[in-house]
């Protein structure tokens, strides 16, 4: 008979699952008030969801760098710390986006939050996690979320968006599965830390580079399915398109930057354990993702499909930091996806704003690139602001995102890939052409007929308008606090060791 | 005092910001306000400037991002201090001409160029590699919208080709930085993009190489030199009369200041090394761009040409090695901006009254308009370089520092003066001499109050420096000769030290 196992409360460490305990708790309380009252209004919830992240956030800045817990299987680690606060950053601009003054349905329902701050749950378990199991937990766990939010919004695309997601997402669920066996067939573990001392003792036996490689390939696809690398990126412009505005500037933010951190746990570690074919596809796919996204972005009418595309590149030109897997590189992924995500979801709240009930610009489009035009003339400030959006996207200092990207182009330099700041810097001059174009719209044309400040500013509130004051802020003031940030960045990865 | 460089970077930028408060029949004089007193700070700065000093003046250091090694570092020596204050004033001459009838939504062309100033100025006075580079690729995106909004029929792609063109090359100059930064962080063991530490760090030769060339794609697309020019004519074609003044007059010149500034002192070895690359596209920039402009219609566009042909003087300069040369081109840069600045503004003038640039419309403009045609024929003679005038004095220098590299190189270079006053005589002789053909000229006014108060302040330096160069060409000369001095101890090859050449006369001792 086996020995009932005891194990004290202490040695479980309950203090790391808090950031998670508080969003799953979060989530039932909303459910429970409207048990108990109906009908009530979402900016309600709205507020309580921002609370409840904010006592998260709070939470999860009060942790202890690198403890583990709750059997060994949670690793509070500074990535994870960092990643997280960028998620919960992320998702308070987000939420407040929907009190926008006409009425969307997917708001009305309390549900809307619940499945949200248990999507955040389902991310934090996923960040802060060194075990493939809990890893694949916490992915699926947001990702069927996360399908859901995107079906809510109730339209004829966002179905077909959401299957189009679920389908391509089970897919890679498949996928991580079968490189997961693989990892655990030769190592017998699920931990990646013994995985690691398993695949070097046993890197020289004969077939077993194959098998390695093998494994790493399953695991790589599903995870440019997440980061919609190249050849996996099908899906993101048509989810995009179908998804609500700030869903979809959400989508280009925080899930991938969660699928970041488990890329550079997983294949960073095979990187140092030099199987170089990691490396290699990693690079090609990063540079093949920058470029063919960039060019698909230039025939785009639309601006968000625009903006999809341009968050493809953006995800391959981060990606290009895996590979390169020095202590900078991984830095400037944090540093990078901490300022595009102000950047980034600014531009998709313009978007925001300006939405209609029905498309009244376009028989296809909600956003075609005429909606823009003349922009200057009618709405100075909103022009000015969406092309500041657009310069920091595409690069040109001092505006945030510029920051982010000489980080990383300098941390190509340092390792010697020249070849590969230079392809970088190529796409960033082919990705100003897009960018410019909407500027160009917006300042040099003159106003189509449907363009008046009503038709703009059709969605606009005291809310969002505050959201898009805060973003446009931090994406032009980036000069004098990039220091501060990447110094804690800095520091939160070289104490985990990366 | 100590702060009056950020004051003249920060000052018009706030003042472009309060600027959308200003109202739309106001913003004129608001510009001119500022501008003027942009001017006077700048002017400020010459005075207090110790001219005996060949060093960085009026340093500013605050760190930015310290780690990183980025810094908010300022200076300014005799090579910058007259760019400085040329552009200041080429700003301000350029909103006086500005017609309120003719333009519209004055406010936002008044905000972009001062917007567009703080970068100029920034661009001059930056000592941190990251900074130049934030205001050199800020100071795009006020030009792409001052051609686009108020250009010609095909302005858009006139903008847009002017934009991306810079913009792709200085993303692989960016990358030239980069690399520079990692080797004096190897080097020394700590991150700097700060330039007076940069001029430090020796490298190898083949890495010099390497790293000449990635600055050179960012600097030489803006000179723009021969092959890299295609962009310049078309944006000058399109670009309204005050972007054309500022293009010319101060974007190029950002171009020619890097390669002054930035490859010269980093990379001597380098630079001597590719002089006879550097020489042939100047000669080819110099004799072809000025044939290409004989063969104009085009008022607007001999002097586009004509410009870039002068940047290829100014190139010749900066890579004869020695003190005149560079010296001479460095003047040369001062002179070109305010003379072709001012022959833009006239072209200005006339496509105003007529609607019209194409020579073969004018004609007997001497006779409806004397007073133009008189300011108009000092600049021509500045521009070809006549004796007496300001364009004289840098074009001279640069041959005079030339004829010690090659001589053949010089006569051929100093073709450009004949075939320069051959285009630029005949277009003076199509538009302004002989029987006023075309009806439509007869009731044309002369120049007017406010174009005499923008252009006759250019006709009198024209004539002043073109005396006495003294004043202005003393400070230029200590920095310079600083400069030289300090890349023949920094080059490390024999055949390198003995390209550059410190003083002829302190050789000739030896």
């Amino acid at each position: 008979m086996l020995e009932p196992v005891k194990i004290s409360l202490e040695a479980l460490n309950l203090m790391t699952l808090a950031p998670m305990l508080i969003a799953i708790a979060g989530g039932l309380v909303i459910l429970t008030i409207d048990l108990i009252k109906e009908n009530l209004h979402k900016s309600l919830y709205v507020m309580l969801t921002v609370l409840i992240i904010l006592i998260d956030l709070g939470v999860t800045l009060s942790l202890n760098v690198n403890e583990r817990g709750f059997f060994d299987v949670v690793l509070m680690d500074g990535i994870a710390i960092v990643t997280q606060v960028i998620i919960l950053v992320a998702s308070m601009l987000f939420i407040p986006l929907a009190l926008t003054s006409k009425r969307f349905h997917e708001y009305s329902y309390p549900e809307f939050f619940a499945l949200f701050l248990f999507m955040l749950a389902g991310l934090q378990f996923m960040v802060s996690s060194d075990n493939l199991i809990l890893i694949f937990i916490g992915l699926e766990t947001s990702s069927l979320s996360l399908y859901t939010l995107i079906a809510l919004h109730n339209r004829h695309n966002s179905f077909e968006a959401a299957v189009k997601y679920f389908t391509m997402g089970a897919l890679a669920a498949g996928f991580y599965s079968m490189g997961a066996a693989i990892l655990y067939g030769i190592s017998g573990s699920l931990e990646l830390y013994q995985i690691a001392d398993a695949v070097q003792a046993r890197l020289d036996e004969a077939g077993m580079l194959a098998l390695i490689i093998g494994g790493a390939a399953f695991l790589l696809a599903s995870f440019a399915f997440k980061l919609s690398l190249f050849p996996f990126h099908t899906w993101a412009p048509d989810v995009y398109e179908g998804a609500s505005a700030p869903l979809a500037g959400y989508m280009s933010i925080v899930p991938k930057v969660a699928a970041f951190v488990v890329s550079m746990r997983i294949f960073e570690m095979f990187i140092h354990l030099n199987v170089t074919w990691v490396e290699n596809a990693i690079l090609t796919l990063a540079v093949i993702t920058m470029t063919l996204a960039n060019i698909m972005a230039l025939v785009q009418e639309d601006v968000k499909r625009m903006l999809a595309y341009s968050s493809i590149s953006h995800a391959g030109f981060v990606m290009a930091a895996i590979a390169i897997a020095t202590t900078k590189s991984n830095s400037a992924i944090f540093l990078y996806y901490g300022l595009f995500l102000f950047t980034n979801l600014g531009a998709f709240a313009m978007l925001w704003v300006s939405r209609h009930k029905h498309r009244v610009h376009h028989a296809r489009f909600d956003h075609p690139y005429e909606k823009f035009s003349g922009m200057i003339g009618i709405m100075p400030v909103g022009a000015v602001v969406m092309a500041l959006f657009m310069l920091s996207l595409a690069g040109v200092p001092p505006f945030s995102v510029f920051w982010g990207k000489i980080y990383i182009m300098s941390a190509a330099v340092d390792v010697g890939m020249i070849w590969l700041a230079i392809v970088m810097g190529i796409n960033s001059a082919i990705s100003a052409f897009y960018y410019l174009k909407l500027i160009v719209y917006m300042f040099l044309r003159e106003p189509s007929a449907t363009t008046r400040e009503e038709t703009v500013y059709y969605n606009v509130s005291k809310p969002l308008m505050t959201v898009l004051g805060l973003t446009v802020f931090v994406t032009v003031g980036s000069m004098f606090y990039v220091d501060p940030l990447l110094e804690y960045i800095t520091e939160m990865v070289k104490v985990s060791g990366y | 005092m100590s702060h009056i460089l950020s004051v003249l970077i920060l000052f018009p930028a706030l003042a472009g910001v309060l600027g959308f408060v200003v109202d739309k029949k106001s913003a004129k004089a608001y510009g001119i306000a500022v501008a003027a007193v942009e001017f006077l700070l700048s002017i400020w700065l010459w005075m207090a400037y110790d001219g005996s000093n060949a060093g960085m003046q009026f340093t500013e250091f605050s760190p930015i991002i310290a780690q990183f090694g980025i810094s908010y570092n300022l200076g300014v020596d005799g090579i910058s201090l007259f760019i400085v204050l040329m552009s200041t004033m080429m700003t301000l001459l350029g909103i006086i001409s500005l017609n309120e009838e003719k333009i519209e939504n004055m406010k936002n062309m008044i905000v972009s160029l001062l917007f567009l100033e703080m970068t100029m100025v920034g661009v001059f006075v930056s000592l941190d590699a990251i900074l130049f580079y934030l205001f050199w690729e800020l100071s795009l995106v006020p030009m792409l919208y001052i051609i686009g909004a108020w250009g010609g029929p095909t302005r858009v792609y006139a903008a847009v080709k002017f934009f991306l063109y810079t913009f792709a090359g200085s993303l692989v100059m960016l990358v030239g930085l980069l690399a520079m930064a990692y080797f004096y962080q190897q080097a020394s063991g700590v991150w700097s993009f700060n330039l007076l530490d940069w001029y430090q760090l020796v490298l190898p030769e083949d890495m010099q190489f390497w790293l000449f060339l990635a600055l050179f794609a960012g600097f030489a697309i803006k000179v723009p030199m021969f092959p890299f020019h295609t962009w310049l004519p078309h944006a000058h074609g399109q670009a309204p009369t005050i972007g054309s003044v500022i293009l010319a007059a101060v974007l190029l010149k950002m171009g020619t200041y890097g390669f002054v500034r930035f490859s010269l002192p980093l990379f001597p070895d380098a630079s001597v090394e590719m002089i006879p690359f550097i020489m042939i596209l100047s000669l080819i920039m110099v004799i072809y761009t000025a044939m290409v402009a004989f063969a104009q219609k085009d008022m607007k566009q001999v002097i586009a040409y004509s410009s870039v042909s002068h940047m290829g003087i100014i190139m010749i300069g900066v890579f004869a090695m020695n003190p005149e040369g560079i010296g001479g081109s460095v003047f040369l840069m001062l002179s070109h901006g305010i003379v072709s600045g001012a022959l833009f503004l006239l072209v200005g003038v006339i496509y105003e009254r007529t609607g019209t640039k194409i020579m073969d419309n004018f004609g007997g403009l001497a006779s409806v308009m004397p007073v133009y045609a008189t300011i108009y024929g000092v600049m021509l003679m500045a521009s070809v370089g006549l004796p007496l005038t300001i364009g004289f004095v840098g074009e001279f220098l640069v041959l005079l520092g030339f004829y010690q590299v090659s001589a053949i190189g010089t006569v051929l270079a100093g073709t450009t003066i004949i075939i320069g006053a051959v285009y630029m005589l005949s277009l003076y002789k199509k538009s302004f001499f002989g029987p006023v053909t075309n009806e439509k000229l007869k009731g044309l006014k002369d120049l007017d109050g406010r174009e005499l108060t923008a252009l006759l302040p250019l006709v009198a330096i024209v004539v002043w420096l073109g005396v006495y160069p003294k004043p202005v060409l003393e400070p230029i000369d200590n920095s310079v000769k600083e400069l030289v001095s300090f890349m023949e101890s920094k080059a490390q090859t024999q055949e390198a030290k003995d390209v550059i050449i410190v003083s002829k006369s302190a050789k000739e001792e030896e």
